[in-house]
């Protein structure tokens, strides 16, 4: 098996990561703000109001996918597997403690539940798959996905193949939203800490890495434990979303789905992951024309992105229109004029 | 007893065709370094242009079978072309994530063409069962074991005599040496990928009679138990596919028999993950050293 090269997509570490993420999440918060006083003056229509709550569970889990797929640099396809143990995790809870509860305690608990049964699935799962890299890796955790699933199925009281009905609908967009700032903030202040630039230091060439000193176990052990636990959070939000929680929406097309956010968003871009699963989640309500070629688009999305990346004349364009080359060709232009004066 | 051979031998028919798909596998594991996840989705393609040939346009079987190879063989090695070749020099994840949408891309597609509804297959192997005693073993079981044997035996002598398997097994050994030696990598790829497609095309043949039924989704299942099969065995071992591919199918058969069928498919991936824990290299793989 290879090891990974240097800098495998061309991700650039930004100089100021504070400011520039200040930037996105002050842009997300008055994003929040527009939708929900649209929302609440009745301008936005009843379908695109059911699709808040469905926006903002794809960034939670496109975000703590991207911390694996773009951050560690490695592929795993058994997201949707944390988010469906999250999600019968937390509804569960829920239906328990429907009588004892109050919603606004119940419902916090129950994300913390679900995303906390979903890192000891990641910690269970963890300990065997991240001895394995890449193709193994990912076929493992697409295994261990499977594995959920059909062991979800056959379970008593996980309500089976019917699914699991019952669960107090708690999720709104203003709880949502909060989560998605939460997770956000939690998520870009690993990134930019220490731990976030050992995880990155695998990602770059695990040998160094591991030749530094840098326990590469415990630190992939911390991204794929951070990334379950968020999916298991986004999977408890999903399952107080809907009237039913069935397994088979957590099948493997689930995790496709997720990673084509999280490649069209760019790999190792918060803000990138934010955008684009914004567009994903939209793009057929709004569309619904294409709705029957959807999957050929990200079938599509996933292979251009890829040859794109992979070709020198798409990197020479890309460079070309960077604001580091704009700012240059600006400030040659504006010497070339002065030039043109002292003459 | 004769219950257990019965499931026995259908194991051993099923699992001749899961050799068959880990074969390909396998193949372009070791030569290209690429887990090549749109292979089993080249299987469906297989099956749906056997039924379009057979059932649409009215033609004999036997053409059917050649035009389902050559469609097979076309697409595997265009799709090596177009979305593979551009990456010989990206890291593998780059990689992966491609060959995933090529698959996904195969699926939809078959989706928009063929519709989500399940087509059957026709049945164009006629053969009577055969009766030992008490033990009735279906004839399309036996042609699948008898022809998959020949096409491994076969495959192992092409790998091993020709000169064409010489520069195969010399390019996984060492790409840039055998580059050296005049052996050209790109054509010894493509050649890769034609006999992995038409091997899968007979798998989806086998695959469409054993089961009856084909959607576009039906490649993506066999597929990854395929890998799972491959792994088992040793990937990169040509034996190792064969054998990885029979004990599953017998596994698989076994297990749905006296424990579940509906986790039948999570012992199947339970072996996978045991297999990788316990011997990483499979049966009969290599020890790979990390290189720094």
């Amino acid at each position: 098996m290879q090891n990974n090269q240097h800098n495998p997509f061309g991700i650039k570490m930004s100089k100021k990561p504070l400011t520039k993420n200040i930037v996105t999440l002050t842009a997300l918060v008055i994003a929040f703000a527009v939708m929900l006083v649209l929302s609440e003056a009745g301008i936005l229509s009843r379908h695109m109001r059911s699709m808040l709550v469905p926006v903002c569970i794809n960034i939670i889990l496109a975000v703590s996918l991207n911390l694996l797929v773009g951050f560690l640099g490695e592929l795993t396809l058994g997201h949707a597997g944390f988010m469906s143990v999250g999600a019968y995790a937390g509804c569960l809870f829920s239906i328990a403690m429907k009588e004892i509860l109050p919603m606004a305690i119940r419902f916090p608990l129950a994300m913390l539940v679900g995303g906390l049964v979903a890192a000891v699935f990641g910690v269970i799962i963890g300990i065997p798959v991240l001895r394995l890299h890449g193709d193994y890796l990912a076929i493992v955790t697409l295994a261990f996905g499977e594995i959920i699933r059909s062991v979800i199925i056959n379970l008593e009281f996980t309500g089976g193949a019917a699914g699991l009905k019952g669960t107090p609908q708690d999720s709104t967009f203003v709880i949502a939203f909060i989560v998605v700032m939460i997770t956000l903030i939690l998520i870009i202040n690993l990134v930019n800490s220490r731990h976030g630039r050992a995880i990155m230091a695998i990602r770059d060439n695990r040998i160094a890495a591991e030749a530094s000193g840098i326990n590469v176990t415990y630190f992939r052990m911390l991204a794929f434990v951070m990334a379950a636990f968020f999916a298991g959070v986004a999977g408890v939000l999903y399952g107080h979303n809907l009237s039913i929680l069935t397994a088979g929406t957590f099948d493997y097309n689930k995790s496709i789905e997720l990673l084509v956010i999280v490649v069209l968003g760019g790999m190792g871009s918060i803000r990138g992951s934010i955008v684009s699963a914004i567009i994903i989640t939209l793009l057929p309500e709004v569309l619904r024309d294409l709705a029957d070629y959807r999957m050929l688009i990200y079938a599509l999305v996933l292979i251009i992105m890829m040859l794109l990346n992979a070709s020198p004349r798409f990197a020479a364009v890309k460079a070309q229109f960077s604001p580091a080359a704009l700012k240059a060709a600006a400030a040659a232009k504006k010497a070339a004029k002065e030039g043109n004066a002292n003459e | 007893m004769m219950d257990f051979l019965s499931t026995l031998i259908s194991g051993l028919s099923l699992g001749s065709i899961y050799a068959l798909i880990a074969l390909g596998y396998t193949m372009v594991y070791g030569i290209a370094k690429m887990l090549n996840f749109a292979h089993g989705d080249v299987i469906m393609v297989g099956a749906f242009a056997v039924i379009t040939s057979v059932s649409m346009l009215g033609l004999s079987p036997v053409l059917s079978i050649l035009i389902s190879i050559v469609c097979c063989v076309v697409l595997g090695v265009s799709i090596e072309r177009i979305a593979y070749k551009p990456l010989r020099k990206s890291p593998p994840l780059a990689v992966l994530i491609t060959a995933i949408g090529v698959s996904y891309f195969l699926q939809s597609l078959a989706l928009l063409i063929f519709g989500s509804t399940q087509h059957s297959f026709p049945k164009i192997i006629n053969m009577p069962a055969i009766e030992l005693g008490e033990l009735t073993i279906r004839g399309n079981m036996l042609i699948t074991l008898v022809i998959t044997t020949a096409i491994m035996a076969g495959m192992s002598i092409f790998i091993n005599k020709s000169k064409t398997g010489k520069a195969m097994r010399a390019v996984s050994e060492d790409r840039d040496a055998a580059e050296l030696m005049g052996i050209s990598v790109n054509r010894t790829i493509t050649i890769t990928f034609a006999i992995g497609s038409a091997l899968a095309a007979v798998a989806g043949l086998f695959y469409g009679t054993t089961y009856g039924f084909i959607g576009p989704y039906t490649g993506s299942m066999p597929g990854i138990k395929a890998f799972v099969a491959a792994v088992f065995g040793g990937i990169g071992s040509m034996p190792g596919a064969m054998l990885g591919g029979i004990l599953l199918g017998v596994i698989e058969n076994l297990s749905k028999r006296y424990i579940s069928t509906e986790l039948s498919d999570a012992i199947v991936f339970a072996v996978l993950i045991i297999v990788l824990m316990v011997k990483p290299t499979g049966l009969l793989g290599k020890k790979i050293n990390e290189k720094v």
